[in-house]
């Protein structure tokens, strides 16, 4: 069974606080250790998983998570392999979604995907270079399953374009808070406040209670708290990443590392 | 209209959701928006088609000479006819494009340009462009690239860019154009992309080739002026595509002129080591449109391969795509090796020295020949071959007093 995001951004709504979103991709430091890895950050306090799709050219990622993506490929991941992970996470009772890059997915066949991340019990699909107006057949697919649409507005997002993807959006909408790739950034940015103000204002006509998750560049629960202020869901990415490459060849140093910053953000996100 | 040549409003061409199209990360769309207004305003606008002709002509040296080649024709048996784009400033088809996106640059108040390069080509016309119009540039170039085109990278620098070396994925101009991209999401708001070829999200191909359909245009005059007939066939070499659509795009409505693209056969096509996309890869989407790509099962891009820098690229315009799909174009790949004989052809029986990709074009066209015999085929001769002295110096084993290249057909 497929459980959407909502469920999890209700209940920290419920709870008063903003929810924790963590990423790693997929096959990273391998497939087995990726499901360790992910897990473990469900155990230390995730509220949802974005499981990345490792992809040849992503145009999107900084230097910490391609290493990371570039790893998984050099182990010879598979889409499969990444199927398989979300199965092993979504057992968890964690919402968990594919972040991917479009071709894979329509190599594999759009439908099919749709369906294969259905059985897996994965929640739906982030889509960094896909944006509503080129997605017709994902949408279709998605909306055939029930499956959550998180579509990607930016700072030099158009309000007609705000309104336009967060109309399509199921499960949340993903505000990326600076113009740039991923990557752990010193300062939160001062871009993300205002975005995630005309991103609501959007959503007050389009698509009343859809959350909004902001990302890109939270790496401590000091930063997480104050993204927290203003937004439904904190999303985390290259700390992670990071926090594994930190500790090369030592999983139980590594799975320290993850369950030590998860608790750090999801108190952030409590503050 | 030819079918499959004009994009619809959202970049499709040869039908909604076929080639073409817009897949690209939400931060660049506004710049895209932004873009293809500049472009389409500029486009009618007397002032700005005024200027870059103007360039073109008293800076770039266009429009460039249909060249009679009587010793290959006679070595062919079919009437050869060059499009001389080598004698183009900077070398190459590529400076038409810079100075049509560089000005265009300047009319959007952005202050610097960023470029990807794969044989130098690209990133020295837009560096020359950016030096020319006093705009900032930084050139992205696979590390494999800047090691084989090293006299490229000194150009670029001597005229003023930084040439950025790319370490990821197959440090090639895939990962160049990747890096690229990077750089534009976080400098946006004061940096002009100047794609270098006709691929990419859209307007980038209906943009270039309306700044490089010059070639054709041209050759299409001149061609009429000198024969008094249009040729029976046209022929480039495709890589991204550029030169190609270039040349394309004024013979697209005459269905009598044959249209042939010769894309890198490398070691041959069966070896798995090759640059032919349209001949052997699959429907995908790579660098935000959808076109043929080199890709593995799982869509995972497979890294190209070419003895020519400029024609190793795992994807290709989404153009020529729906023109291959629609019949309009066939697409044949050129290995290395017949390329490189064709190099030394050319040297050998027109005292002109080629570049490597141009030389594709070359040895597909007389391939062609043999069944054209008689008849008129037009080529692209889209750059000069300075840069590839050091490629033909290994390859030929010269260099040293008494060498020679290997007997050519």
């Amino acid at each position: 069974m497929s459980t959407s995001v909502s469920v999890a951004y209700d209940k920290a709504r419920a709870d008063g606080r903003a929810a924790l979103v963590g990423y790693l991709p997929a096959g990273f430091p391998t497939v087995e250790g990726g499901i360790d890895a992910l897990t473990t950050m469900v155990d230390a306090g995730c509220d949802i998983i974005e499981i990345g799709l490792p992809y040849s050219d992503p145009v999107m990622d900084g230097p910490t998570i391609q290493a990371a993506a570039q790893q998984a490929l050099d182990g010879g991941i598979r889409t499969t392999d990444v199927l398989r992970t979300v199965e092993a996470v979504a057992a968890t009772g964690v919402p968990t979604l594919i972040m991917t890059y479009w071709n894979p997915v329509e190599r594999y066949g759009v439908d099919r995907f749709a369906q294969d991340l259905y059985d897996a019990g994965g929640a739906g699909l982030i889509t960094p270079d896909l944006t509503p107006d080129f997605a017709p057949e994902w949408i279709t697919a998605a909306d055939a399953r029930d499956l959550d649409k998180v579509f990607l507005v930016a700072p030099s997002s158009t309000d007609e374009r705000i309104a336009m993807t967060t109309a399509a959006c199921r499960g949340f909408v993903y505000a990326t808070a600076v113009m740039g790739v991923t990557g752990a950034r010193d300062a939160t940015s001062d871009l993300a406040g205002p975005l995630v103000a005309r991103t609501k204002a959007a959503i007050e006509v389009s698509a009343p209670g859809l959350p909004v998750g902001v990302g890109l560049g939270v790496s401590n629960g000091a930063q997480a708290a104050e993204v927290a202020s203003y937004a439904d869901g904190v999303i985390v990415g290259s700390a992670f990443v990071r926090a594994l490459l930190d500790h090369p060849g030592d999983a139980d140093a590594g799975r320290r590392a993850l369950t030590a910053l998860t608790e750090d953000l999801a108190r952030g996100v409590r503050a | 209209m030819t079918q499959g040549f004009e994009a619809d409003v959202h970049g499709w061409y040869g039908g909604a959701g076929s080639f073409g199209g817009r897949f690209m990360p939400e931060a660049l769309i506004a710049a895209l928006d932004e873009l293809e207004v500049a472009w389409q305003k500029s486009m009618v606008d007397p002032t700005f088609v005024h200027e870059f002709e103007g360039l073109l002509q008293n800076y770039a040296g266009v429009p460039s000479m249909l060249y009679e080649a009587h010793r290959l024709s006679d070595h062919s048996g079919a009437r050869i006819l060059l499009k001389r784009e080598d004698l183009n400033h900077t070398g190459a088809h590529k400076i038409r494009n810079v100075l049509g996106q560089a000005l265009l640059t300047k009319r959007m108040g952005k202050t610097r340009v960023i470029a990807e390069t794969g044989a130098g080509q690209h990133g020295v016309a837009s560096a020359t462009a950016a030096a020319y119009l006093g705009l900032d540039c930084t050139v992205y170039m696979g590390e494999v690239d800047t090691e084989r085109q090293a006299l490229n990278v000194a150009r670029m620098q001597l005229l003023g860019a930084e040439v950025v070396s790319v370490k990821s994925g197959s440090r090639t101009l895939k990962d160049a154009i990747n890096e690229a991209l990077r750089d534009w999401v976080a400098s946006v708001d004061h940096t002009a992309y100047l794609f270098g070829t006709a691929a990419g999200p859209h307007p980038f191909p209906s943009l270039v080739m309306s700044f490089v359909r010059g070639i054709g245009d041209e050759a299409r005059r001149q061609c009429l002026e000198l024969t008094g007939g249009l040729p029976d066939a046209i022929a480039a070499c495709v890589g991204g595509g550029s030169n190609a659509i270039g040349l394309f795009a004024g013979f697209l409505e005459d269905p009598e002129v044959a249209i042939y693209g010769f894309e890198a056969g490398g070691d041959g096509v069966d070896t798995g080591r090759h640059a032919a996309t349209i001949f052997a890869g699959s429907v995908g989407v790579l660098h935000g449109s959808r076109t043929y790509v080199l890709q593995d099962d799982d869509g995972q891009t497979v890294e190209s391969h070419s003895i020519s820098a400029g024609l190793d690229y795992p994807g290709v315009g989404p153009q020529h795509a729906a023109l291959a799909a629609s019949g309009r174009a066939t697409y044949l790949p050129v290995t290395d090796t017949a390329a490189m004989d064709a190099m030394a052809l050319l040297a050998r029986t027109e005292g002109i020295i080629p570049a490597i990709e141009s030389a594709h074009a070359i040895a597909g066209a007389l391939e062609v020949a043999k069944e054209r015999q008689g008849e008129t085929i037009l080529i692209n001769l889209s750059g000069r071959g300075d840069k590839d002295m050091g490629t033909a110096l290994d390859y030929f084993g010269l260099g040293t007093a008494g060498a020679t290249t290997r007997e050519t057909k």
